[in-house]
């Protein structure tokens, strides 16, 4: 059974390495990604403005693809999936918002579509019994620190994936593959999101707290759903930063991890494009038989 | 009409309103779920803003209420059912006596049981900061002094039930009878006042008039998952605090953290702690938490004087007679530190606990490295209040808090006819307020009573 998948833009260019191990292990247990066939940006942030028709047309569009596509999409973006998953429930319970929006639009788009993430897939049809199962090359005495960062959590009222304080989505995930998981402060704290863009030294300052817990955790690498949190975590930990001075940790998505465990071939693992290099960590994991796929 | 009152809960106001009932003639039936009387006055160190030691000021009025020959008390007891008399309007009440296993008639009260009692368990008196022991009175200075048996934690209990339900074999593998475990407090007993097999009495009572004084619980602390969700020993409710502050308390009134036992030499107070928070707490103000957070601070001073405090806060509502001098009090000789801010989370780092919050005046966040932090948590109804309100038809607001029939004119007379509300069970509100509302409850159930004389 394979399942609609939406890439979004930062997969596409910046974050390719969380897209090749996505779909590597979506395929490898069975429930290959299919790209929608026409896509384009989700619109990067849900808008909170009071009149937000304009900003809602880009991911209506999209939602209206997916009705298409059999009406069930799942990303792995947690920005994509934050901002279709909101503007999924605005648009279910603003039907006259929506009927505005769908005089503009080529395709009307019926309210109806369903917005998941990878992450509920593999708790709600795979199930972690079911991953921990397909697991060849357990990721034993791997010290893995989650970090879930906000957008994929909250607001939990709409978003409802996890306990937005507690969250334990991703601990369970690595568990799964056998990893130690190591549960540090600050796993749901902001990485500086966007002002990554228009206040770059911010969040290197906030990374800086957040890794330096993580050391202080013996976490071996931080585990990530969002490739923002992905880049503002490892870009400032390149050495003329001197955020950890030496005591780099790599910033991994849990697909990436996911593709070891399930002992797939290593260029899907995706791991060319960190600025931390997190391949020695799993030299010990390599196996080199045949892959699963 | 009968000339007889019942009044539902003894704390502070089921306490004065009981006292005036009774201190004019007429007969009370006051009715505790607690194995003793004070409710909530009777965990705390010492009220704002006289600073009079909470137990001392309250101890001469329970004492009063164990030998008033109009009070009949009826403590580790519950409500089981209250029915009309259609003809005269009166109130048919049957009470429930839980089991205490200990006959009270026989037992002086010499504490001989608890001393032998070779269990401890976590205490709800002392909010988790102390163990009781299996057989326990709340405090040394409880009315009435008679202890109960915690019949779920006793072994002497649960082995005999075992042996009775045939769980265990009747007979042990030499043929000798199974006998049950322990029974120190059994053996120890001087009067012979263990009795295991104590069953549960239901007791009529027929009363003219009700006073509902339920009181108060505090917000759970598993709702406040930012703040730890009670899963940090170091982080406590305002309650516990009270109990560590308190000389009677499990630390003898020195300041000591759960977690290793040392005193903490900063203490971040958090107010609004799940009130004033319509999406995730309750929606309205709980009133006295502004008053204690600063009295806690200030005592806590007063106790660790090289320490640091510091407040959280919204807005301080020091409405009220002393009220604001005691808080200006509390910043300038004690050197409390007001924050206005929020907290948005805590958490544990290594030994410390991390308090990151925003002072709102100078428009910064603030990160603090805490030894223990007190959450000044929500005042809500108790949870049996709404069993009352059911048994007595009466009103509830949205929070579940009783309302009276006119909140202006008649702040303490129900819509039902010859049932008045008292205290916390109406709203946050603190001890003099409630004391008030008791004493007045108490006149409009005198006032009747006598209105029934001069028509009569």
């Amino acid at each position: 059974m394979s399942i609609a998948y939406f890439p979004g833009c930062t997969l596409s260019t910046k974050a390719t390495g969380y897209d090749v191990s996505g779909r590597a292990v979506a395929k490898a247990l069975g429930m290959p990604l299919e790209e929608l066939p026409e896509w384009q940006c989700c619109g990067a942030t849900f808008p909170l403005a009071t009149e937000n028709s304009m900003a809602l047309i880009a991911p209506t569009r999209l939602l209206a693809q997916v009705q298409k596509s059999g009406g069930k999409v799942t990303t792995l973006c947690a920005i994509c999936f934050h901002v279709l998953r909101r503007s999924q429930n605005f648009l279910e319970t603003h039907p006259e918002m929506l009927e505005r929006i769908n005089w503009f639009t080529e395709e009307p788009y019926d309210g109806k579509a369903t917005v998941t993430h990878f992450l509920e897939i593999l708790r709600d049809e795979i199930t972690w019994k079911g991953l921990s199962e397909k697991v060849t090359n357990p990721l034993k005495g791997l010290k893995v620190a989650p970090y879930y960062g906000c957008l994929l959590l909250r607001p939990p009222a709409e978003i409802k994936l996890d306990d937005p304080e507690n969250p334990t989505i991703l601990h369970d995930c690595l568990k799964a593959l056998g990893c130690e998981v190591i549960d540090f402060p600050y796993q749901s704290e902001c990485c500086g999101s966007y002002l990554a863009v228009s206040k770059p030294e911010l969040p290197g300052k906030l990374a800086a707290e957040i890794l330096a817990s993580a050391r202080r955790h013996n976490a071996q690498a931080l585990v990530t759903a969002c490739p923002l949190c992905q880049f503002n975590l490892d870009y400032p930990q390149r050495p003329e930063h001197q955020v950890l001075n030496g005591n780099e940790i790599p910033v991994l998505y849990f697909t990436q991890l996911m593709a070891v465990a399930l002992n797939l071939e290593p260029d899907l693992w995706g791991m060319d494009k960190h600025y931390i290099d997190p391949k020695p960590l799993f030299e010990k994991y390599q196996v080199s038989a045949t892959s699963n796929i | 009409m009968i000339e007889r009152a019942l009044v539902i809960g003894a704390g502070i106001a089921g306490i004065q309103a009981a006292l005036d009932i009774a201190n004019s003639g007429y007969e009370v039936v006051l009715v505790e779920k607690e194995p003793s009387i004070g409710g909530h006055m009777a965990q705390l160190s010492e009220t704002f803003p006289t600073l009079d030691c909470s137990q001392c000021i309250l101890t001469p009025r329970t004492v009063e209420v164990g030998h008033h020959e109009k009070i009949r008390l009826y403590t580790y007891s519950e409500i089981e059912s209250i029915q009309k008399d259609s003809n005269d309007g009166d109130f048919n009440v049957t009470i429930r006596r839980r089991a205490a296993y200990i006959d009270w008639d026989k037992c002086t009260g010499c504490g001989a049981c608890q001393e032998k009692c070779p269990f401890k368990v976590e205490s709800i008196f002392e909010r988790g900061i102390g163990p009781r022991k299996v057989v326990y009175t709340l405090s040394p200075q409880a009315v009435p002094n008679k202890p109960v048996i915690d019949a779920e934690n006793c072994r002497y209990l649960q082995s005999l039930w075992d042996i009775q339900a045939g769980r265990i074999p009747a007979v042990d593998k030499n043929g000798n009878p199974a006998k049950p475990k322990c029974g120190a407090c059994l053996k120890f007993c001087p009067t012979e006042a263990i009795d295991f097999e104590q069953k549960d009495s239901l007791i009529e009572e027929k009363v003219g008039a009700i006073i509902v004084a339920t009181g108060y619980d505090l917000f759970p602390q598993n709702r406040l998952p930012e703040y730890g969700g009670g899963k940090i020993p170091d982080v406590v409710d305002g309650l516990a605090f009270e109990r560590l502050l308190a000389a009677s308390g499990p630390t003898a009134g020195k300041v000591l953290r759960p977690s290793d036992g040392k005193p903490p030499l900063e203490v971040v107070f958090i107010q609004c702690s799940g009130s004033r928070d319509p999406e995730r707490g309750v929606p309205y103000c709980s009133k006295i938490c502004c008053m204690y957070t600063a009295k806690q601070a200030i005592l806590y001073k007063h106790r660790i004087p090289q320490g640091q405090a510091y407040v959280f806060y919204i807005d301080v509502r020091a409405g009220g007679k002393g009220y604001e001098e005691f808080l200006n009090r509390a910043q300038e000789e004690d050197g409390v530190v007001y924050l206005r801010g929020k907290v948005s989370k805590l958490f544990r780092e290594g030994d410390k606990i991390i308090v990151k919050g925003a002072d709102t005046l100078s428009n910064r966040t603030v990160e603090i490295a805490a030894d223990m932090v007190v959450l000044a948590t929500a005042v809500i109804p108790r949870a049996t209040s709404r069993k009352i309100a059911e048994m007595l038809n009466l009103e509830m607001d949205e929070n579940g808090f009783f309302t009276a029939s006119n909140e202006e004119l008649e702040p303490v007379v129900s819509a039902e006819p010859r049932i008045f509300l008292a205290g916390t069970g109406l709203g946050p509100k603190d001890i003099p307020e409630t004391v008030a509302q008791a004493s007045g409850a108490a006149a409009k159930v005198l006032s009747m009573f006598q209105r029934e004389k001069v028509t009569a």
